[in-house]
């Protein structure tokens, strides 16, 4: 039976096309209940599919025709629902609709309000055709789709500098990992002559595990290339912490809830293929856990309050990749949905604090404000302890799940989580401390957002505390393979104790012994220098990729290659054609005798031809 | 209905029957209902309501076959056939129609030469298109090559106040005349070689012939030089350039696809019907001209600075890709044909109609140079004529890639790799003169400030093409499918 899935992508998709065509001339009214309008649509459509499809033990295909067909190998233009799928519809136009709801009161007074929306509804678009696609090759168009809209939004505020730099960065750093994942598309292409995931996962489920390094490593290795690049993780994390130039709901949508966890849905969704390279499942893991700890520590240093949540995001990212890395697969996904709704209600958060503040971003120019923004203080409050891990709310549930899974894996990769917990949990709470308490440091009169924003910070926060008691994991038993183990409940107790000491640090640190921090900060001097500058990794990329490569493109590619070989190439090819071309001309007279001597010869050669190839006797 | 008129026959000529009446009154209603200049553009209306008719005759064609499992029907004692192959062409000759007729109301107006006749002839000549496609007997063919030929040699100089036009005109028709009775000199000796015309028995007849017999030959050579002289191949382009620069641009477009596709139809049925049996004589022929075509087309284009011009020696090395196809020969091949045609006519109406636009009071707008930045007075039209450059250069994700792809693939699938090295090489020299389009309208300073004459028909016909070109590179399947359904069985 057909539940016309296509209709959750188009629907978004209509959205795009009304307001991209007719958003300059109607009223932000028109705009923005457009842009909604169709999201609520098709988050209902996904509520009334998957009441439908319940209990989904096996995935619903539905296919609407061959997109591509050439030789043997057949491209469909076919959607998929299965459990994890149906997580990530929920997510995406679930947390989706209640940031276009926010995006109304935040971007009142923004220029470009109509591109903004048509923009963020051209990005629901790409991200429910990618979790919706049943093959790689679909999976890849919303792949580059969401990237597309991604650089778009940015680079919103285009006559900013630092924000297109940003969009170029982010671009260009995702293109190294979408090479990746182009090139692990060659390689299931050539192995398996399919991209269909009801062809390779099957494939790969007889192939024996590979004890060495082999094809399906390589493969899971090339799309893990992928992920880093859009889900940040090292060493391709770059381009995230500068993508806060975008909008605040852009970076609560598409840089935190949906888009960067795209690579953890990917690897998620091809585990027949990772559990069978146990090697590049460690990859993937040691990557994960590396990306946790180095992004939380420059986290506890940043001062702009989007930028630290930006690290915190990779930071958590990594938990994610972690989390799959380590066999995992429900737990990372349990931690992606929590993810989204504390993650999204940080965001939002400091967007209200933003908003309140009219654009300043400083964490030192704060302070103080949970008189003045009582909701939102109390929302990112509760983003603050769902995130650091507190019973019961919901990081708690998804944070320790991934954790002892790793520690079943391998005992130090719990002790290193667990720590990064503890960071996590000073560096959330450090700034809603700097934020909210002791006395306001700015100029200018504060004030609490409008309900539009404040609703979905309600909403957001009842997630964010409830959001544990989910039964996710078990929803997607079907889906995954059966984790092995027991759990060793001493171990919760740890992760649970060194968040709570985050946060004590931070309460000391900040509230009960202001001035205390920078002292720390002074007597650790070269140490924190090193993580302040975020251990100068931009600088080191810079010296040791941007550089050479920009100086060898302008020498070597550019006044080389282009304009002496290749330029001497084109000018030489088009400067001949185009002598032969007055040849040419010359043959068109523009005199009819001529014209009919032509026709006259070509028939004599034509016979003549014909008569020495037919053999006239 | 007696035996000479069948209830078969009258089913299959319904089409025909609708354009010819259609036509005939259009001619009538011009001074009988609508007098008055400014009434005309009710004829488009009147001409619409005609395709309706004969797109409605198509469809129940379609139906009655599909329903009853049939390959072909025939009819007229088998002059007529009714097949996938008659049925995709003439649906491409009505969407071509339409849209040449409803762009062409502003157009005329400008040009002081909006008539009555103009509409008449578009119907008269589709109706010539539609027995080029679906003749199956010489007589039948000819008969709809020649009015075809007739109208077109009227709408070309249609101008009458402009030197240009007319000299157009003229060249058209006597070299059409030259190229039409080396035609039918053809088609006599194969009369005199089976006794029949129809292409079923002459096929018989040339089949059971030696290969190299010279009477064989020699009306295999007539008939192939009158031919490629209508498909505008080298050698026997020449007339195509001067007969499409001086042509009313709407006239220009419809030239260049629906004259082109229904030529095209006309040379399939005669060298996939009688000929085919001597394939070995007449491919060397084929390749030396689809060679020469490239070659010719491809380098006199990059010297060219008036536009149609330029997309004229363009079209003639579209026709050479398309004979390429024919010589591939293989079922690829024949569905490539089916599929060049049809995405040529689209891109290529396209980048005329732009030109059609670009057509003002004071300006002729035919030059590169009056498309220098376009992109800034008028964006829409500067996407649309990238889409449609894109495509006539065969750059994915257009039409015109598709179109490449599959005569390439047949090509190479058949083993003609020399050839296929050729075709690919003069993609890269076509690249340079369809760029020098973009560049002008992309890059240049803009020099013209005056609106485009753009009209409501204008821009459905630009958006119906546009949508056609991009859609089918982006979503071949459907159309693919519909291409394999033409082939003749």
């Amino acid at each position: 039976m057909m539940e016309q899935l296509w209709l959750i992508p188009a629907l978004p998709l209509a959205g795009f096309v009304v307001n991209g065509v007719l958003g300059r001339r109607v009223s932000k009214a028109v705009v923005h209940t457009v842009a909604i309008g169709t999201v609520a649509l098709s988050f209902l459509w996904v509520l009334k599919t998957l009441s439908a499809l319940m209990p989904l033990e096996t995935a619903h295909v539905e296919r609407y025709g061959t997109w591509i067909a050439s030789g043997s190998l057949e491209f469909a233009l076919e959607f998929a629902v299965d459990r994890l799928t149906a997580v990530m519809l929920l997510v995406v136009t679930g947390v989706g609709l209640v940031i276009h709801i926010y995006s109304v009161g935040y971007m009142a007074h923004e220029g470009g309000y109509y591109r903004f929306f048509a923009f963020l509804n051209l990005f629901m678009f790409f991200m429910l055709t990618l979790v919706l696609a049943n093959n790689f090759l679909l999976l890849f168009v919303g792949w580059e789709g969401v990237g597309l809209c991604s650089y778009l939004l940015i680079g919103f505020y285009f006559l900013r500098r630092s924000a297109t730099t940003a969009g170029n960065k982010a671009f260009i750093v995702n293109r190294i990992g979408d090479f990746g994942f182009s090139l692990a598309m060659f390689l299931m292409v050539v192995t398996f002559g399919s991209l269909d995931f009801a062809k390779v996962f099957p494939a790969v489920e007889k192939m024996p595990v590979e004890a060495a390094a082999g094809v399906v490593t390589a493969i899971c290795l090339l799309l893990f290339v992928g992920a880093t690049g859009k889900s940040a993780q090292i060493p391709l994390y770059v381009w995230l912490p500068d993508a806060m130039e975008g909008p605040t709901p852009v970076s609560a949508l598409i840089h935190a809830a949906t888009m960067v966890t795209a690579g953890v849905y990917m690897i998620a969704r091809s585990w027949p293929l990772f559990t069978h390279a146990p090697l590049a499942m460690d990859v993937v893991a040691t990557i994960g856990l590396l990306t946790a700890l180095v992004a939380a520590t420059i986290g506890m240093t940043q001062f702009d309050i989007k930028k630290v949540f930006a690290y915190s995001t990779v930071s958590q990212l990594g938990y994610m990749i972690l989390g799959v890395g380590v066999g995992a697969f429900g737990a990372g996904i349990f931690h992606l949905v929590t993810h989204a709704f504390f993650k999204a209600l940080l965001f939002l958060g400091s967007g209200s604090v933003i908003h309140a503040l009219s654009g300043e971003q400083d964490l030192r120019k704060m302070g103080g404000l949970r008189k003045h923004t009582p909701i939102t203080f109390v929302t990112l409050v509760c983003a603050g302890v769902a995130i650091a891990g507190v019973p019961p709310f919901s990081g708690f549930f998804s944070k320790d799940e991934i954790l002892l899974a790793a520690h079943h894996h391998h005992p130090w990769m719990y002790w290193i989580g667990a720590l990064t917990a503890g960071i996590t949990a000073f560096y959330v709470f450090r700034a809603i401390f700097l934020c909210f308490f002791g006395e306001y440091r700015g100029e200018g009169r504060p004030h609490e957002s409008p309900p539009s924003m404040t609703i979905p910070l309600i909403v957001l926060a009842a997630l964010s505390l409830g959001g544990g008691f989910l039964p996710v994991p078990h929803f997607l038993d079907p889906v995954f393979p059966a984790m092995e183990g027991q759990h060793e409940s001493a171990l919760v107790f740890v992760s649970v104790a060194l968040g709570l000491a985050g946060i004590g640090v931070a309460a000391w640190f900040y509230v009960l012994r202001p001035g205390l921090a920078d002292r720390v900060a002074a007597s650790l001097g070269g140490l924190y220098r090193l993580v302040y500058n975020k251990y100068f990794v931009d600088e080191i990329y810079w010296a040791a990729v941007v550089r050479p490569v920009v100086g060898g493109s302008r020498t070597l590619l550019w006044r080389v290659m282009d304009a002496g070989v290749i330029d001497g190439i084109v000018n030489g090819i088009g400067g001949r054609a185009r002598d032969a071309g007055r040849l040419v001309r010359l043959l068109q007279s523009g005199n009819i005798r001529s014209y009919a001597t032509w026709v006259l010869l070509g028939s004599v050669f034509a016979i003549i031809g014909m008569g020495l190839a037919g053999g006239l006797r | 209905m007696s035996q000479y008129y069948t209830s078969t026959d009258h089913f299959v000529l319904i089409p025909a029957l609708m354009l010819a009446l259609f036509g005939c009154a259009v001619l009538l209603f011009d001074f009988l209902i609508f007098p008055h200049p400014k009434q005309r553009k009710w004829l488009i209306v009147f001409l619409i309501i005609g395709e309706i008719f004969t797109g409605a005759g198509l469809w129940r064609q379609q139906s009655f076959l599909s329903s009853y499992g049939l390959n072909e029907l025939t009819a007229f004692n088998g002059t007529l056939t009714i097949d996938g192959f008659a049925l995709f062409f003439n649906w491409l000759f009505v969407l071509l129609s339409v849209l040449v007729a409803i762009v062409s109301y502003r157009y005329l107006e400008i040009e002081n030469e909006h008539h009555g006749e103009y509409y008449g002839l578009i119907l008269l000549a589709q109706c010539g298109m539609f027995f080029m496609a679906t003749g199956t007997d010489l007589i039948t063919l000819f008969l709809g090559l020649e009015l075809t030929a007739l109208s077109f040699y009227v709408m070309v100089g249609f101008l009458r106040t402009q030197k240009r036009s007319n000299e157009a005109a003229m060249k058209y028709l006597l070299l059409g005349a030259f190229s039409s009775g080396l035609l039918v000199y053809g088609f006599s000796l194969f009369y005199g070689l089976s006794g029949s015309t129809k292409i079923v028995d002459v096929a018989d007849a040339l089949a059971a012939r030696e290969p190299g017999d010279p009477l064989v030959v020699l009306a295999m050579a007539a008939v192939a030089v009158g031919v490629l002289f209508k498909v505008s191949a080298a050698p026997f382009h020449m007339w195509a350039p001067d007969a499409y620069e001086g042509a009313p641009t709407t006239i220009t477009a419809f030239l260049a696809t629906g004259s082109k596709a229904a030529s095209f139809a006309f040379l399939m049925r005669i060298f996939l019907g009688p000929l085919e049996s001597a394939r070995p004589t007449w491919e060397p022929l084929l390749i030396g001209a689809a060679v020469l075509s490239l070659f010719i087309g491809n380098i006199a284009a990059v010297t060219q600075t008036n536009v149609k011009r330029l997309l004229a020696y363009s079209s003639i090395s579209h026709a050479g890709y398309i004979l390429l196809g024919l010589i591939a020969g293989n079922e690829t091949g024949l569905i490539g044909v089916a599929v060049y045609v049809a995405v040529y006519a689209f891109m290529t109406l396209g980048a005329f109609l732009v030109l059609v636009a670009l057509r003002r009071r004071d300006l002729i707008g035919e030059d590169i140079e009056d498309l220098a930045g376009l992109m800034e007075s008028s964006p829409g039209y500067a996407v649309l004529m990238l889409i449609f450059m894109l495509s006539l250069a065969g750059i994915p994700p257009t039409a015109g890639f598709i179109g490449k792809y599959y005569i390439l693939l047949a090509l190479i699938q058949t083993g003609h790799y020399t050839l296929a090295v050729i075709a690919a090489v003069f993609v890269a020299v076509a690249i340079y003169y369809y760029f020098r389009i973009v560049r002008a309208m992309f890059v240049s300073e803009r020099k013209e400030t005056a609106p485009l004459a753009s009209t409501f028909g204008i821009k459905v016909a630009l958006a119906v093409s546009g949508v056609l070109t991009l859609g089918i590179g982006i979503y071949p399947d459907p159309f693919l499918r519909m291409a394999g359904f033409s082939l003749i069985r």
